[in-house]
C-alpha cells in the first residue's frame, strides 16, 4: 500500500502569539516549531502502523519553504520512508490542497492522510479539498481506521456520536484523537532520517482563493473577581445579575 | 440573487448552530439586498422547515430522497442549487458536516472559503472581509475573499440567534442523486440524553483535581441543577475516568458556552485553547497560583469537594426563589 501523509508546520502549543509588520505577519522570533500534532500523532503514526502491518511505503508531503525541513526530518525520524516538499509559501488552503492533489495524482497513492486541522489556522479544509480535486471519497475527523485489502473501515466523529463507515481505497481521511498513539523517535530513527530522501519540487500553477490581510489579539480579560468559597450565594447572584448567564 | 445556507438535518433535527448560520446568512443578505434560501434534506417536519423563516429564511428547499449527509452527494447538490438560485454566498455551520462539505464545495466552485468565521463580513463591492480565530483562539485573523462566489462556515456561538416568528415557503427537490461512495454501517450515539457539549450554553467541567471517576457525582449534580452539559480535561478522558467526547481543549472539542465552570483543572494552555471563547469562566481550584485564574472571570480558591456541593445548593435556592 502506498500512503501519502500531509504534514504541516505549527508553532509549539505553548507559544506566545504576536505579530510584526503592522500586525500583518506572525512573529516567528524565538518560536519553536513542531509538526502539527494531528499530522504527527495520528495521521503519520497510523500510516506507519498500516505500512508495518501490510507492507508498502509512507511518503510525507509538505507545502512550504526550506524552513519546513526540520519538521520534515522529524517525520522521517518517526518512520516515514521518504518526503516531498513543494517549495512554495503555504498561504491559502486551496493552493496547498491543489499542490498536494497534483502530486498525489501524478504519483498514485492508495491512501492520503491529513490531520484533523492545523493548530495555527484551524480550518479543517485541506483534506476535503484534496479529495474533491482528486475526485476521491473523503472521511473527516476519523478516530479509528482499519484496512483489509482495498476496503477501509473507519470510525468518525459526527454530531452527537460516532459513525462507523466503510468504503474502498483510494480515499482521503483526516485523522483525530484515537487513531494511534504518539511515537517518540529513537536514535536509530533520527540517524536514518538524515539519509532518507527529501525531494523538493517546484509548485504547479494554481490560485489563492483567500488571503489574510491582518491579525489582532483578542480583547484582554478584565481582572478575575475572587469569591469566598463559603459564599456560593454571592457567585450565583453575580452570574445572574452581573454576567447575566443564568 | 440569494444567500444559500446549508442546514444539516442529522436524525431529523436542525440544531442551534444551523439556526445561527441562517441568521448569519440573513445579515449578509440584508447587506446585499437579497434573500436567504435554505437547503436541507431528510425527514424534518414540515412545520419545523416553515419555522426556519423565523431565523430569516425566505425559502426552504428540502430533498426528501436523501437520508444522510454524504459530502460528495451534498457537494454536487449544493453546487447545482447555488447555480439555480444564483447564490453568490453559501453559508454553513462550522460543525462536523460543515467541515466536510464546505471545503469540498470550495474546491469544486473555486469559491474562497473562510472556515470558522466569527464576524459578519464587511462588504466592499466584490470584496468580503471576515474575521476568524486562529492559533487555537489565541489570535484573530482578518481574511479577504474576492472570488465571485464565497463560502463561509460560521463558528457556533459567534452571533446571537434572533427569532421573529416568521415563516418560510417550503419546496421539495426531486433531482436524482447518486449513491455516495462511503456507506454508513452504524451510528453510536454519545452523551446519552444529556445536552450535547458543542450545543450547550452552560458547561460544568472537571479535571484531575477530582481524584477519580467515582467523584463525578458532585459535578453531575451541579450540571443537572443548572441544566448544563459536563466536560473534562484531557488526562481525565485519557485515563478513562470520563468518555472521550467530553474532552475539551486543543485536541478535544472546542466550545464557547455562555458559562464554563472548571473545577480541579489547572488551566494548561492546551486546555484553554478549547474554552477561551466562553463568555464567562468560573474557576474552582485549591491552588491560588493555578494558571486558570488568569483566564477566569470569577475565581474560588477552595476544595472542589466542598465548593461544588455548596454551589449546587446555592443554585437550587436561587431557582426556587426566581
Ligand atoms: C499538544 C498537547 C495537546 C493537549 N491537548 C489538551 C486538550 O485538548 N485538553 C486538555 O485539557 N489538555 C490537553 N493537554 C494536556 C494539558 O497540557 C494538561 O496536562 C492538562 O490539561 C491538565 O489536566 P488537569 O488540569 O485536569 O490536571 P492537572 O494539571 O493535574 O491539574 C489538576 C488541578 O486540580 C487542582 N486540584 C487538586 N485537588 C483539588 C481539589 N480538591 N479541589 C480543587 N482543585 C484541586 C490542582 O491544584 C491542579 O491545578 C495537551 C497537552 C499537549 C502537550
Ligand atoms: N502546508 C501544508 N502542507 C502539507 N499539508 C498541509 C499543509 N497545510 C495543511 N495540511 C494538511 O491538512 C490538514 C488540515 O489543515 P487545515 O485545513 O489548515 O486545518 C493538516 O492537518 C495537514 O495534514
Amino acid at each position: 500500500m502506498k500512503i501519502l501523509v500531509c504534514i504541516s508546520k505549527a508553532p509549539d502549543t505553548t507559544t506566545k502569539i504576536s505579530f510584526t509588520d503592522n500586525d500583518t505577519k506572525f512573529n516567528e522570533d524565538k518560536v519553536q516549531f513542531i509538526v502539527n500534532p494531528y499530522d504527527e500523532w495520528y495521521a503519520l503514526v497510523r500510516g506507519i502502523e498500516l505500512k508495518e502491518a501490510t507492507g508498502g511505503t509512507v511518503t510525507t508531503i509538505t507545502v512550504g519553504g526550506a524552513d519546513h525541513d526540520p519538521i520534515i526530518r522529524k517525520a522521517l525520524a518517526i518512520g516515514a520512508d521518504g518526503a516531498v516538499r513543494v517549495n512554495a509559501a503555504n498561504s491559502d488552503a486551496f493552493f496547498v490542497a491543489d499542490q498536494i492533489a497534483n502530486y498525489a495524482k501524478a504519483n498514485g497513492f492508495d491512501l492520503v492522510l491529513t490531520g484533523k486541522e492545523t493548530i495555527n489556522y484551524n480550518g479543517s479544509q485541506v483534506g476535503a479539498m484534496v479529495a474533491e480535486l482528486m475526485n476521491l471519497p473523503y472521511v473527516s475527523i476519523a478516530s479509528k481506521l482499519d484496512i483489509d485489502g482495498s476496503n477501509a473501515k473507519i470510525e468518525r466523529d459526527v454530531q452527537g456520536g460516532v459513525e462507523v463507515v466503510t468504503g474502498s481505497l483510494p480515499m482521503v481521511i483526516s485523522c483525530a484523537k484515537g487513531m494511534a498513539e504518539q511515537r517518540i523517535p529513537n536514535m536509530r530513527g533520527i540517524m536514518a532520517a538524515r539519509t532518507k530522501p527529501l525531494e523538493v519540487v517546484e509548485p504547479s500553477e494554481s490560485a489563492n482563493l483567500t488571503k489574510v490581510v491582518g491579525y489582532e489579539l483578542p480583547a484582554e480579560k478584565g481582572a478575575v473577581k475572587m469569591i469566598d468559597p463559603e459564599n456560593m450565594g454571592e457567585l450565583v447572584s453575580l452570574l445572574h445579575n452581573e454576567a447575566k448567564v443564568i | 440573487m440569494s444567500v444559500l445556507v446549508f442546514a444539516d438535518a442529522a436524525h431529523g433535527k436542525i440544531v442551534k448552530a444551523t439556526h445561527e448560520a441562517i441568521c448569519y446568512g440573513k445579515a449578509i443578505a440584508d447587506k446585499m439586498g437579497s434573500s436567504v434560501t435554505v437547503l436541507t434534506y431528510g425527514n424534518v417536519d414540515q412545520s419545523a422547515l416553515e419555522g426556519l423563516g423565523a431565523f430569516g429564511a425566505s425559502k426552504v428547499l428540502v430533498h426528501r430522497g436523501i437520508e444522510h449527509v454524504d459530502d460528495e452527494v451534498m457537494t454536487k447538490l449544493l453546487a447545482e442549487t447555488a447555480g439555480s438560485e444564483n447564490a453568490k454566498v453559501i453559508v454553513f455551520a462550522f460543525d462536523t458536516s460543515g467541515k466536510s462539505i464546505a471545503p469540498r464545495l470550495s474546491a469544486r466552485l473555486k469559491a474562497g472559503l473562510v472556515a470558522g468565521a466569527t464576524t459578519i463580513p464587511e462588504i466592499d463591492g466584490a470584496k468580503f472581509t471576515i474575521k476568524k480565530n486562529v492559533f487555537s483562539g489565541k489570535a484573530i485573523a482578518k481574511f479577504e475573499v474576492e472570488t465571485e462566489q464565497k463560502i463561509i462556515s460560521l463558528l457556533p456561538n459567534s452571533i446571537p440567534v434572533t427569532n421573529d416568528g416568521g415563516s418560510a415557503s417550503v419546496e421539495e427537490l426531486n433531482t436524482p442523486v447518486d449513491q455516495g461512495r462511503i456507506s454508513v454501517q452504524e451510528f453510536k450515539a454519545e452523551g446519552g440524553d444529556g445536552i450535547p457539549l458543542p450545543e450547550a450554553e452552560l458547561v460544568v467541567s472537571a479535571g484531575r483535581g477530582l481524584k477519580g471517576p467515582e467523584n463525578w457525582g458532585i459535578v453531575e449534580d451541579l450540571a443537572n441543577e443548572l441544566g448544563a452539559a459536563t466536560a473534562c480535561s484531557r488526562p481525565v478522558a485519557d485515563i478513562g475516568w470520563r468518555p472521550h467526547h467530553e474532552h475539551v481543549g486543543q485536541t478535544g472539542v472546542a466550545i464557547r458556552p455562555n458559562l464554563y465552570i472548571a473545577a480541579g483543572i489547572s488551566g494548561a494552555i492546551q486546555h484553554l485553547a478549547g474554552v477561551n471563547g466562553s463568555k464567562t469562566i468560573v474557576v474552582i481550584n485549591t491552588d491560588p497560583e493555578a494558571p486558570f485564574f488568569k483566564a477566569a472571570d470569577y475565581g474560588i480558591v477552595g476544595d472542589a469537594f466542598e465548593v461544588l456541593p455548596r454551589l449546587t445548593e446555592a443554585v437550587k435556592k436561587f431557582k426556587s426563589a426566581n
